[in-house]
C-alpha cells in the first residue's frame, strides 16, 4: 500500500493551480480529499508525478444561494453537504445523497469536485447532478467555461474535462421535490444502483421529471423515459409504479460483478426509481 | 494508629480496562513503532498468479536500484533457512516461506528485497520481474479432489491432504477401526432423515494492526531478539531458535501491543523466519511490516468448510444419529495449526445435544488459495453451524417449535462429566438453563406474535434461535505440540507493589486488568499496585500464549497459584514479625495483621522490605518474594449458551437486515462481567459479519476478488442491532477459578441463528436451506422464484 514516488506542491490559488497543472504537462494529479486518488495510487493503479494540492484554496469550497440557484465550490467536502442547513431545507436530495457516501472518514474529507471529476460508474453525486441538471462551472488556461451535467459525464471515469482544465464549482436550482435512493454495496458503500428523482409537481400533477441514475452502467445516465411517462401525470401511486417500471429498460451496458449480477442490478433500477419518486413526492 | 482505606473485592467487579487509555489515544507501542539504529527494511516479491512454475527471476534492476542492500531469491533463502515447520502430526509437503521453484498461490512470496527503507524495498520489489510457466488454478474443493484441474504437490494424490479421518460412534480412539453398525442403524431406523450440503465459507481475519515483525541478530552476543505481531511469543522463540540455527536460550521474543489475533497469529509464519534469518545472515536488524494489501493474501484465511449433513431422527424429535463428512479447502500449505483446525469441527459435533450414534469424518485439501488456519472459533462455529442449522431443518420438517426440539435432546446437567461420542469430555453444563434465560430474555413468545403480524403486513420477518458448546481453556499437554500449561511468576517487590507476569499473551483480552483485579484481592493491596507483565520471553520465562479461550482459565489459574506460594511466604515472613503462626495472618487493605487484631496492622510495603532485608533471616527462609507456578489442566473447558436473533429481508431487494440480537452465554465464573461483555460484542460481530457481509471469493484462475475493503465486507456500528446480553453461571470443575473462557464464544451461537432467522423468514418460499453470507442477490432469487 505505498505509491510510487510522487512530488507534492499545494496551491495557493486557482491560477496558481493552473499554472502548476499547466507546467506538469500531464504528469500531474490534481488532490483535494484524495478518497478516491490515494487509494489508486497506494495500488499503484494510477502513478501521477506530481500531486498539486488544492484543498485549501481560498474560495473553492462554500455554499452559497444567489438569485434563486445555489452554487457549491468544488472544494466543499460531503459533509459540509450533508449538514447544510440550507441544502436541506431547499434540496434534500442532495443531502440525503452526500449523507450516503461511504464512511465518516471519507465524507470529512472527499469533495463534490473530486468526486465529479473521477465519475467513478458507481458514485452518488452524479446522478443528483443528472436530476439537478447542474451546470458544472470549470477553468483552464483557455478561460472559463460551463458545462451541464447531462453533457459532463461520457463514460467509465470519463468525463468533459481537459486535464489541464479545474472543477470551480456546480450551480443548479434547488429542487424541494426531490429524493436519492441507493442500494448500498455493503463493502464499500457505493451504490449498486443510485437513483435521484427531482420532480416539478403543481394541483397534483407532475409537470416535470428529472432522474438520474447512477451505478447500472458505465456511467450516470438519465432516465429519460421515466420521466416521459410522469411529464403530465396526476400522481397517483399507479402512475408512479408504471412509470418506475421503465427505468432501465434502454440500458444495454448493465454492470455485473461479484455484488450484483446485470440481472440483479437491472431488476433493482426500477425498485430504487420507484423509492426516490415515492419520497420525493412526499416532500412535494 | 492510621486508618487505611477499606478496599473492595475486584474479583466479579465491572473494573474498566487498564489497557484502554493508552491504546486509544495512541499511546501504544507496536511493531512498527521499533526503530533500531542501522535498520533496514524488507519488502517481499509475491507471487501474481495462483498456481505456475517459476522459470526465472531476475533481480538485477532491483540490485541495482539506490538504497537496496540485498536481495534474495526462494532459491538464495533456501540455503540458510530451513522449510516452514507445521505444529500438527499430520503429513505435510515441503513448505518454503519464499517459494523456489512453483508458487500454489497468489501472494506467495518469491523473492525478498533488503533495502534502507520500505519505500524503496517496494520499488525494488516491483522491479523483480519473474517469470512464470502457468498451471491450471486448483479452486473448487470438490473437483479439487479429484485430481483436477490440477495435483498442486505430487506426493499428495488427488490434493488430498488429508484423507478421510474418521471420528465418533464405533471408531477406535486411534481411528484404525471403523464399525458402521451403530450409525447404520440409527439411520434405518430413522422416521425423518435431514440431508443437507452446507458451506462455512472462507473469511479473512482482518486484524486492525496487520502483522508485522523486526529481527535484531548481534554478531558479538550470538544473540537474537525479534518483536512480532504475535499471539504467542513463547511458541515464536522455539520456532524461530530452531530455524535458525540457535539455542532457545539465544532467542528473546517480545510480542508489544498486538492490536488484534482473532486466531492469525498463531502461526508462525514465513515473514517471520525470513526476517530473522535475514537478519542473522546479514548482521544487522531488519524491520517488515505487511500492508493491508498483503494481509488479504498472506495472513491465513478462516473457516472454509464444506458440509454434508444427515441427521436422523423419530418423529417426536428424538436425535438418533448424525453423520458430518466435512472437506476442508485449506488453500495451498500446511501452516502451524492448518491441519488441526477442523478436527475441532470433529470433536464438537456432538453439540448440545444427546445423540445415540455420531459420525464424522474429514477430508482436507489442497486448493491454490492461501492456507487456512485458526480463526476466532477456529472448528468449532463450523460444528456448531452445521448442527444447528441441521437442527432447525428438523424442527421446520417435524413443525416443531426449534425451542422445545433442542430442549428434548440435551445432554442433562446430571449427565455431566458427559463423555461425547467425537472424544470430548465436557466439563460441566446446563444447557435448559441457557435456552430458558434466552426465551425469557428475548420474550419468546412476543417476538413471535411480533413476527406474525409483521407477516401479516406482507413483511419478510424470521426469528432463529440457535445454542452452542464451544471447547475452550486448552487444555492438557496431551491435546497440543507445545504442551498446554501455563506459566505465571508473581513478585511482591521491595516497596509492596506486585508485579506478576503471566506465559498467556493478551492481545485485546485485557488481562492486563483482569489477572491484576485478582492479584489484587489475592494480596489485599491496592489495584493499582499490582502491574501484569507479559509479551516479552526476557521478562516472562515460560509460557504458551494465548488462542482457544485459555488464557483466563489456564493462565490465571497459574497466576493464582504462583501468588499463593509467595503470600505464604510472606506470610511467614509477617508470622516472624508478628511472632504469631503464619495461618492466623489476615491481608487486607494493604495491611497484614493478625486475625482478631486489627490493632496489629503493619503496611503491607513494610513486610515486603523486611523479606528483602531480613534481619533477622527467620529459621528456614530465604531472603525475597517471588515464585512461579506451572498450570496443566486436566481437561478443556466447555462454555455453551444460547443466541437468539430476529431478521427482516426486504422483499424487493432481498437486503437482510438484523433487528435483534440476544445473547446467553455461560462462561463459568467471571472475573470481570464488563471485559466479558466486550469480548462477547466483539465475537457477535464477527458471527454477524460472517451470517451477513463478509466472504472470501476467488475467481476461477485463482485470483482475490475479495482483496480490499472496497469488496471485502467488514461489519460496522450500522450493520448491528443493540446486543442485548445476559449470562448463566455454570463453573467449571477443571480450574480452582470455575472460569471457562468467553474470547470466541461470540463467534457460535450468532452465526446460526441469524441464518435460521433468514430460513425463517424466507419460509413461504419453501425454502431450507440459505448458504453464508446472506448475499441480498441470493436472497431476492428465492424470492424471485417462490413467485414464480
Amino acid at each position: 500500500m505505498i505509491s510510487t514516488q510522487f512530488e507534492y506542491t499545494r496551491a495557493t490559488s486557482l491560477d496558481d493551480a493552473l499554472a502548476k497543472l499547466g507546467a506538469a504537462k500531464g504528469d500531474a494529479k490534481l488532490i483535494a480529499g484524495g478518497h478516491s486518488l490515494v487509494p489508486l495510487m497506494k495500488l499503484r493503479l494510477s502513478e501521477p508525478k506530481v500531486l498539486i494540492d488544492i484543498a485549501r484554496i481560498p474560495g473553492l469550497s462554500g455554499i452559497n444561494a444567489k438569485d434563486g440557484a445555489i452554487e457549491i465550490g468544488a472544494g466543499t467536502v460531503h459533509q459540509d453537504v450533508a449538514s447544510s442547513a440550507l441544502l436541506q431545507h431547499a434540496c434534500p436530495m442532495l443531502t440525503e445523497a452526500a449523507a450516503e457516501i461511504g464512511d465518516p472518514q471519507v465524507r470529512n474529507r472527499g469533495t463534490l469536485g473530486g468526486s465529479l471529476a473521477h465519475a467513478d460508474p458507481a458514485a452518488d453525486y452524479p446522478a443528483v447532478m443528472l436530476a439537478l441538471d447542474a451546470t458544472i462551472l470549470i477553468k483552464g488556461p483557455r478561460g472559463a467555461r460551463t458545462v451541464k451535467a447531462g453533457d459532463f459525464f461520457q463514460g467509465m471515469f470519463t468525463v468533459d474535462l481537459a486535464g489541464d482544465e479545474i472543477i470551480t464549482a456546480v450551480q443548479f436550482k434547488p429542487v424541494k421535490a426531490g429524493a436519492y435512493a441507493k442500494l448500498h454495496q455493503r463493502a464499500s458503500h457505493f451504490a449498486i444502483v443510485g437513483v435521484a428523482a427531482a420532480l416539478a409537481v403543481e394541483n397534483k400533477v407532475i409537470q416535470g421529471a428529472r432522474v438520474g441514475l447512477t451505478g447500472a452502467s458505465s456511467h450516470a445516465v438519465r432516465l429519460t423515459e421515466v420521466e416521459q411517462a410522469l411529464a403530465g401525470k396526476q400522481i397517483s401511486a399507479d402512475n408512479i409504479e408504471a412509470a418506475a417500471k421503465l427505468a432501465g429498460k434502454g440500458l444495454t451496458d448493465i454492470n455485473s460483478d461479484l455484488h450484483a449480477s446485470e440481472q440483479y442490478r437491472r431488476s433493482m433500477i426500477p425498485v430504487f426509481t420507484k423509492r426516490a419518486l415515492i419520497r420525493a413526492l412526499e416532500r412535494a | 494508629m492510621p486508618t487505611t482505606p477499606v478496599l473492595p473485592k475486584l474479583v466479579g467487579q465491572r473494573v474498566k480496562r487498564r489497557e484502554d487509555p493508552r491504546l486509544i489515544q495512541g499511546r501504544g507501542t507496536y511493531v512498527d513503532d521499533i526503530a533500531l539504529i542501522g535498520m533496514q527494511h524488507l519488502a517481499f516479491k509475491r507471487s501474481d498468479v495462483a498456481h505456475a512454475r517459476i522459470t526465472a527471476i531476475d533481480t538485477s534492476a532491483a540490485e541495482a536500484m539506490d538504497g537496496v542492500e540485498a536481495v534474495f531469491t526462494g532459491a538464495q533463502i533456501a540455503k540458510f533457512l530451513p522449510p516452514m515447520p507445521i505444529g500438527t502430526p499430520f503429513p505435510s509437503p515441503e513448505h518454503r516461506a519464499v517459494a523456489v521453484d512453483a508458487v500454489r498461490y497468489s501472494g506467495e512470496p518469491v523473492a525478498v528485497v533488503v533495502a534502507r527503507d520500505r519505500y524503496v524495498a517496494r520499488d525494488a520489489a516491483d522491479a523483480i520481474v519473474v517469470s512464470y510457466d502457468p498451471r491450471p488454478a486448483v479452486v473448487d474443493v470438490e473437483q479439487a479432489m479429484t485430481g483436477q484441474p490440477a495435483v498442486i504437490h505430487p506426493d499428495f494424490k488427488n490434493n488430498l491432504a488429508v484423507a478421510l479421518v474418521p471420528s465418533g460412534t464405533g471408531v477406535s480412539a486411534d481411528g484404525s477401526k471403523v464399525d458402521d453398525s451403530a450409525i447404520d442403524a440409527a439411520f434405518k431406523n430413522a422416521e425423518v432423515v435431514i440431508s443437507q450440503r452446507m458451506v462455512n465459507q472462507r473469511l479473512a481475519p482482518n486484524t486492525m494492526e496487520p502483522r508485522g515483525v523486526v529481527a535484531h541478530f548481534e554478531p558479538g552476543k550470538g544473540t537474537m531478539t525479534i518483536w512480532s505481531s504475535t499471539q504467542n511469543p513463547h511458541i515464536l522463540r522455539t520456532f524461530i531458535a530452531a530455524l535458525t540455527g540457535l539455542g532457545q536460550d539465544q532467542v528473546r521474543a517480545i510480542a508489544p501491543e498486538v492490536g488484534g489475533g482473532f486466531g492469525a497469529k498463531i502461526n508462525i509464519y514465513g515473514e517471520e523466519y525470513v526476517t530473522a534469518a535475514i537478519s542473522k545472515q546479514l548482521g544487522i536488524p531488519l524491520k517488515w511490516v505487511e500492508d493491508r494489501s498483503e494481509a488479504f493474501v498472506a495472513t491465513t484465511h478462516g473457516r472454509d468448510i464444506l458440509a454434508y449433513v444427515d441427521l436422523a431422527a423419530k418423529r417426536d424429535g428424538t436425535l438418533l444419529g448424525l453423520k458430518l463428512r466435512l472437506i476442508a479447502d485449506i488453500g495451498a500449505y500446511n501452516m502451524l495449526l492448518t491441519a488441526a483446525i477442523p478436527t475441532l469441527t470433529m470433536m464438537m459435533a456432538n453439540a448440545t445435544y444427546n445423540i445415540p450414534a455420531v459420525r464424522a469424518t474429514l477430508t482436507e485439501v489442497f486448493t491454490n488459495k492461501t492456507p487456512t488456519d485458526a480463526y476466532r472459533g477456529a472448528g468449532r462455529p463450523e460444528a456448531t453451524y452445521f448442527v444447528e442449522r441441521a437442527m432447525d431443518m428438523l424442527a421446520r420438517e417435524l413443525k416443531m417449535d426449534p425451542a422445545e426440539l433442542r430442549r428434548k435432546n440435551f445432554i442433562k446437567p446430571s449427565q455431566f462429566p458427559f463423555a461425547t461420542q467425537t472424544g470430548a469430555v465436557y466439563d460441566s453444563g446446563d444447557y435448559e438453563k441457557a435456552l430458558d434465560l434466552a426465551l425469557k430474555h428475548s420474550q419468546w413468545d412476543r417476538l413471535q406474535a411480533e413476527r406474525d403480524a409483521a407477516r401479516a403486513q406482507g413483511r419478510l420477518v424470521g426469528l432463529g434461535l440457535s445454542m452452542y458448546v464451544e471447547v475452550c481453556g486448552i487444555g492438557p499437554s496431551a491435546a497440543l505440540p507445545t504442551g498446554g500449561w501455563e506459566h505465571s511468576q508473581v513478585t511482591v517487590e521491595r516497596d509492596g507493589r506486585i508485579s506478576a507476569t503471566t506465559g498467556a499473551s493478551p492481545h485485546g483480552q485485557g488481562n492486563e486488568t483482569t489477572f491484576a483485579q485478582m492479584i489484587a484481592d489475592q494480596f489485599g493491596v491496592p489495584f493499582e499496585h499490582v502491574t501484569i507483565l507479559h509479551g516479552d520471553t526476557g521478562v516472562v520465562k515460560q509460557g504458551i500464549g494465548t488462542f482457544g479461550s485459555r488464557s483466563q482459565a489456564v493462565g490465571g489459574t497459574a497466576l493464582i497459584m504462583a501468588g499463593a506460594k509467595v503470600k505464604k511466604k510472606m506470610a511467614k515472613f509477617a508470622a516472624a514479625l508478628f511472632e504469631a503462626h503464619e495461618d492466623d495472618l489476615v491481608f487486607e487493605n494493604g495491611t497484614i495483621s493478625v486475625k482478631g487484631s486489627p490493632a496489629s496492622a503493619k503496611p503491607f510495603a513494610s513486610v515486603a522490605a523486611y523479606a528483602y532485608v531480613p534481619v533477622p533471616l527467620p529459621d528456614g527462609l530465604e531472603p525475597g518474594l517471588s515464585d512461579e507456578a506451572f498450570f496443566e489442566p486436566t481437561n478443556n473447558t466447555y462454555p455453551f449458551g444460547c443466541h437468539i436473533s430476529m431478521l427482516e429481508i426486504d422483499r424487493e431487494t432481498g437486503e437482510p437486515k438484523l433487528l435483534k440480537l440476544v445473547a446467553i452465554d455461560d462462561a463459568g465464573n467471571l472475573i470481570n462481567p464488563l471485559i466479558v461483555e466486550g469480548q462477547i460484542h466483539g465475537g457477535l460481530a464477527q458471527g454477524i459479519g460472517q451470517a451477513m457481509i463478509e466472504e472470501v471469493v476467488y475467481g476461477e484462475d485463482g485470483q482475490l476478488l475479495t482483496g480490499s475493503y472496497m469488496d471485502y465486507a467488514l461489519p460496522r456500528a450500522i450493520d448491528f442491532p443493540r446486543f442485548e446480553l445476559a449470562a448463566t453461571v455454570t463453573p467449571t470443575p477443571v480450574n480452582p477459578l470455575g472460569a471457562k473462557g468467553v474470547g470466541e464464544a461470540g463467534t457460535l451461537g450468532s452465526t446460526p441463528c441469524i441464518v435460521n432467522a433468514a430460513v425463517d423468514a424466507l419460509s413461504e418460499f419453501g425454502v431450507k436451506h440459505v448458504d453464508m453470507m446472506l448475499r441480498p442477490e441470493k436472497l431476492w432469487r428465492i424470492i424471485q422464484g417462490g413467485r414464480s
